[in-house]
């Protein structure tokens, strides 16, 4: 039998359906991790960020056998960490989430944004969120939200 | 005393943000029935027969055949039908339903019926329909008399195009037909509107029909009436099955087949006399789409406010809601005025440069005041901000020192310009409709155990009704919102406290905790388990609105936006580059102030969108082509980088601690602002939204012929 091995929030997962398999549908059907959202179905809403291997990815454009011994990160997974609780307090201090079908991806598009930056620009923000439709908030809160964080979390990024 | 303005974390903030909160498409699919529509592709045929495939075990059709009920959804009117009958009115009509386990089994088996259309004439211009859902006339003063007297004469043809809602979360609904009694789960902005239409479809009792607003990941008045459509479907569908049905649409499927803002098309003539506008002619045609939907109430307000927030005593309104073979309008975040307050301020900017003059001087020149008539003869009751709101939009833009350099002749790559709208907003329903259609129930339960529980039917989508409406009792009742309890409404649980639209949650329903709070405060008893019953009280003040000949008060106040965007064109490419959008909107007493500043900012950045990027149009057999989000697009992150609100508070006696409606606001005046800036930075005149790269460069190069 041949699996699809892969890290999946730090456990080891084996899996056995087809390599052209959609992630984002694996994750949400089959591993049942519905913080995972889906806008579009073609790479452009960002609603289903995931991070693979460090990098921040449309799971929805993203075939199962691609990801063959590689690391992948959803919300659930990331909202276990420490830099999750900044992330979260920032956003929640700004009201940053609205309808909240965006912020699953948009706290990912934080993390891969501090991680590659500690103290980004403005600009460096919204370039790195670009990615990430909401149809809300107008983007605002969120950039300040994500500004506060690097604040904040001075060291853990 | 904390003002009840300070910002506090929202309620649903925690659940949303750790992925833990659950939409319609998160709930388990277990045993769950999948249903995919066949819908039509013709805009405009005769049904002559359909041939499906063979089904495997499990797998079946619903239709026409299987409504219990009646086949009708109603909305306003009951004209469309919850499965085509024997026509298709448009392209993407639901025809029928698959069902079966296996969601990839049920596409294919949609993917292999054969439909015979009998093809017939397809009205897709609005101009050319002879179909006028509604017709609506508003007369007041002696228009053609001032016409005749008139030294000058302006007459202008403006159009405005699709606008889609693109929330984030689409539609979805899962029933649940067991026992007599259906469920019906989802997505959407009005439990109680789904209600009395699943009833009318299945025929079963009101107690029989169940409806649970789930979270809802946005709404802007795209589920305001299509759920309902839905809902009914999904119903009838699980009462044939006898089991669940699950129907989440894809992104493309919502963008072609749910509602969109209605296009327009508006002729409007004024007449001059000694430098001033003595009257205005105004028609207006709305494309309805192919059934009536919201398009009654829709052009109502159009009509209503036509003319803007001009004081226009000759005034002849005659607006149009015409029946095209497209995709049925709706609502979407200000309901028919985005349309007409683009018309009139682009329109008084055009006669303000034919009459040689500043925009804004002429505008204020013209502006109402409190005491002044409105455009249906009721009543402008409290204090108009604007002029203050003017001198606030312009310091924070910097408006007159730009308008004045831009205004000079532009060289160069790069061309800017700015411009500045200003609009209202009339929360709650149009006239009576509050007291006499809607008619809101609020109920508030003390548990025995002194926790207190708000219910209401209204909706949470993002706009932090559910923070807001906690505070307001918490703030009567000395109890701390977040100790509160406000649940996702079940019809099963709460009173009608009306539909989460026309910005009236907050200013009304939120009226009604408040009260409901204070009479608890005072009943309180410990240890009882006590339901405070509050019901919509009609404002004493309000001078009956008459929808026959549109007189009285339309909405008993209103919010009020001055907006101010900064554009640069690049000569080379056409792009747009938002340099600034500014705006001082009043909504009364802000409730929470990053809840106002969030729906401020959010909505215009939609309005932005509406003005330029956002084009959408269907081709010459009706379809619409750009149906993915690739292809429609809205602002990024990156798009308008800076969006600067201000509040200014003009408190509302019969709002709670004198809120007003808020939500649709800052949609509502963008368009006109944006536009006067491209027109600045092009030095030509421009009659049309959205006002695209594309129509950037054919202007550009138009120019240079």
């Amino acid at each position: 039998m041949e699996y699809i091995e892969f890290k999946l929030n730090g456990d080891n997962m084996k899996y056995e359906g087809d390599a052209s398999d959609r992630l984002l549908d694996v994750l949400r059907d089959t591993y049942k991790l519905t913080g995972v959202k889906c806008g579009c179905k073609e790479g452009e809403c960002g609603a289903c960020s995931v991070i693979i291997d460090g990098r921040l990815a449309n799971s929805c454009m993203i075939a199962m056998g691609s990801i063959q011994g590689s690391d992948v990160m959803t919300i659930e997974g990331f909202s276990k960490t420490e830099r999750f609780k900044v992330i979260d307090k920032a956003y929640g201090d700004v009201s940053a989430v609205q309808c909240g079908y965006c912020i699953p991806g948009m706290v990912l598009a934080t993390e891969c944004i501090l991680g590659k930056n500690p103290h980004p620009t403005e600009t460096d923000i919204r370039r790195g969120i670009s990615g990430n439709l909401c149809r809300c908030t107008g983007y605002n809160s969120i950039v300040k939200a994500i500004g506060n964080a690097a604040k904040e979390g001075e060291g853990l990024w | 005393m904390e003002k009840i303005g300070k910002s506090v974390v929202k309620k649903d903030h925690a659940a949303k943000i750790s992925g833990v909160a659950k939409y319609i498409a998160d709930y388990p699919t277990d045993g769950i029935l999948h249903g995919k529509f066949l819908r039509s592709t013709i805009a405009h045929a005769n049904i002559k027969n359909i041939t499906v495939p063979e089904l495997p075990d499990g797998y079946m059709i619903v239709n026409k055949d299987d409504v219990l009920g009646e086949n009708k959804v109603h909305i306003v009117l009951e004209d469309m039908p919850v499965f085509a009958i024997d026509t298709v009115e448009y392209i993407g009509d639901p025809i029928l339903m698959v069902l079966g386990l296996d969601e990839n089994k049920v596409e294919d088996i949609v993917s292999k019926i054969v439909v015979d259309y009998e093809e017939l004439p397809a009205v897709l211009d609005m101009t050319k329909s002879e179909v006028a859902f509604f017709d609506y006339h508003l007369s007041k003063g002696d228009v053609d008399k001032s016409f005749e007297d008139a030294d000058r004469v302006y007459d202008e043809v403006i159009n405005t195009g699709y606008n889609e809602h693109i929330y984030l979360e689409t539609n979805g609904m899962i029933a649940d037909y067991h026992d007599g009694k259906v469920t019906v789960s989802g997505s959407m902005q009005c439990p109680y509107y789904i209600l009395k239409a699943v009833q009318l479809a299945t025929g079963l009792e009101k107690d029989k029909v169940q409806v649970k607003g789930e979270t809802t990941g946005g709404g802007f008045g795209g589920k305001e009436d299509y759920p309902s459509i839905l809902a009914c479907q999904v119903a009838v569908a699980s009462m044939k099955a006898k089991k669940p049905v699950r129907v989440i649409f894809d992104r493309r499927e919502d963008i072609t087949s749910t509602s969109k803002r209605h296009p327009s098309t508006a002729r409007y003539r004024a007449a001059i006399k000694d430098g001033k506008i003595t009257a205005m002619d105004i028609n207006i045609i709305y494309d309805a789409g192919a059934y009536s939907t919201l398009s009654a109430v829709v052009l109502q307000r159009g009509v209503i406010c036509a003319n803007g927030v001009y004081k226009i005593e000759n005034l002849r309104v005659h607006g149009k809601a015409n029946k095209t073979n497209t995709v049925p309008k709706g609502a979407f975040r200000g309901f028919g005025a985005p349309q007409v307050f683009f018309d009139v301020e682009l329109f008084m900017n055009h006669i303000a440069k034919g009459e040689e003059r500043n925009s804004i001087d002429f505008k204020k020149e013209h502006m109402v005041m409190q005491g002044d008539a409105t455009s249906t003869n009721g009543k402008f009751h409290f204090h108009v901000p604007l002029n203050e709101m003017i001198k606030e939009a312009e310091d924070l833009s910097n408006y007159k020192e730009k308008k004045e350099l831009y205004d000079k002749p532009q060289t160069g790559r790069f061309r800017r310009g700015i411009g500045m709208a200003l609009a209202f907003h009339g929360a709650g329903f149009t006239g009576s409709g509050e007291r006499d259609l809607i008619k809101a129930v609020l109920k508030l339960k003390k548990h025995q155990s002194g926790i207190v529980e708000i219910l209401s039917a209204n909706t949470e989508m993002g706009q932090g009704l559910h923070t807001t409406l906690s505070k307001i009792a918490g703030k009567e009742l000395g109890i701390p919102f977040d100790e509160i309890i406000l649940s996702n409404p079940d019809t099963d649980e709460v009173p009608d406290s009306g539909p989460t639209v026309a910005s009236r949650s907050l200013m009304i329903v939120g009226e009604l905790v408040r009260r409901a709070a204070a009479r608890l405060k005072d009943e309180w008893i410990d240890g009882e388990e006590q339901i405070i019953e509050e019901h919509y009280k009609h404002p004493d003040f309000l001078i009956p609105f008459s929808l026959d000949n549109f007189r009285g008060d339309a909405y008993p106040t209103y919010s009020w936006s001055v907006q101010v965007m900064e554009v640069e064109i690049d000569m080379l490419t056409g792009q747009h580059n938002v340099l600034g959008a500014y705006g001082s909107f009043d909504v009364g007493t802000p409730i929470d102030m990053n809840i106002v500043v969030g729906q401020m900012e959010g909505g215009m950045l939609q309005g932005i969108g509406y003005s330029s990027m956002e084009y959408m149009d269907h081709d010459n057999k009706g379809r619409i082509r750009n149906n993915s989000m690739s292809d429609y697009i809205i602002p990024t992150a990156m798009d308008i980088p800076v969006i600067k609100v201000q509040v200014h508070v003009a408190e509302y006696p019969e709002g709670p601690y004198g809120a007003k409606g808020a939500g649709e606001l800052p949609t509502v005046g963008v368009a006109a602002a944006y536009i006067e800036a491209v027109e600045q930075a092009l030095g030509k005149n421009i009659d049309h939204i959205p006002f695209t790269v594309e129509d950037t460069m054919k202007t550009i190069c138009s120019k240079e012929d």
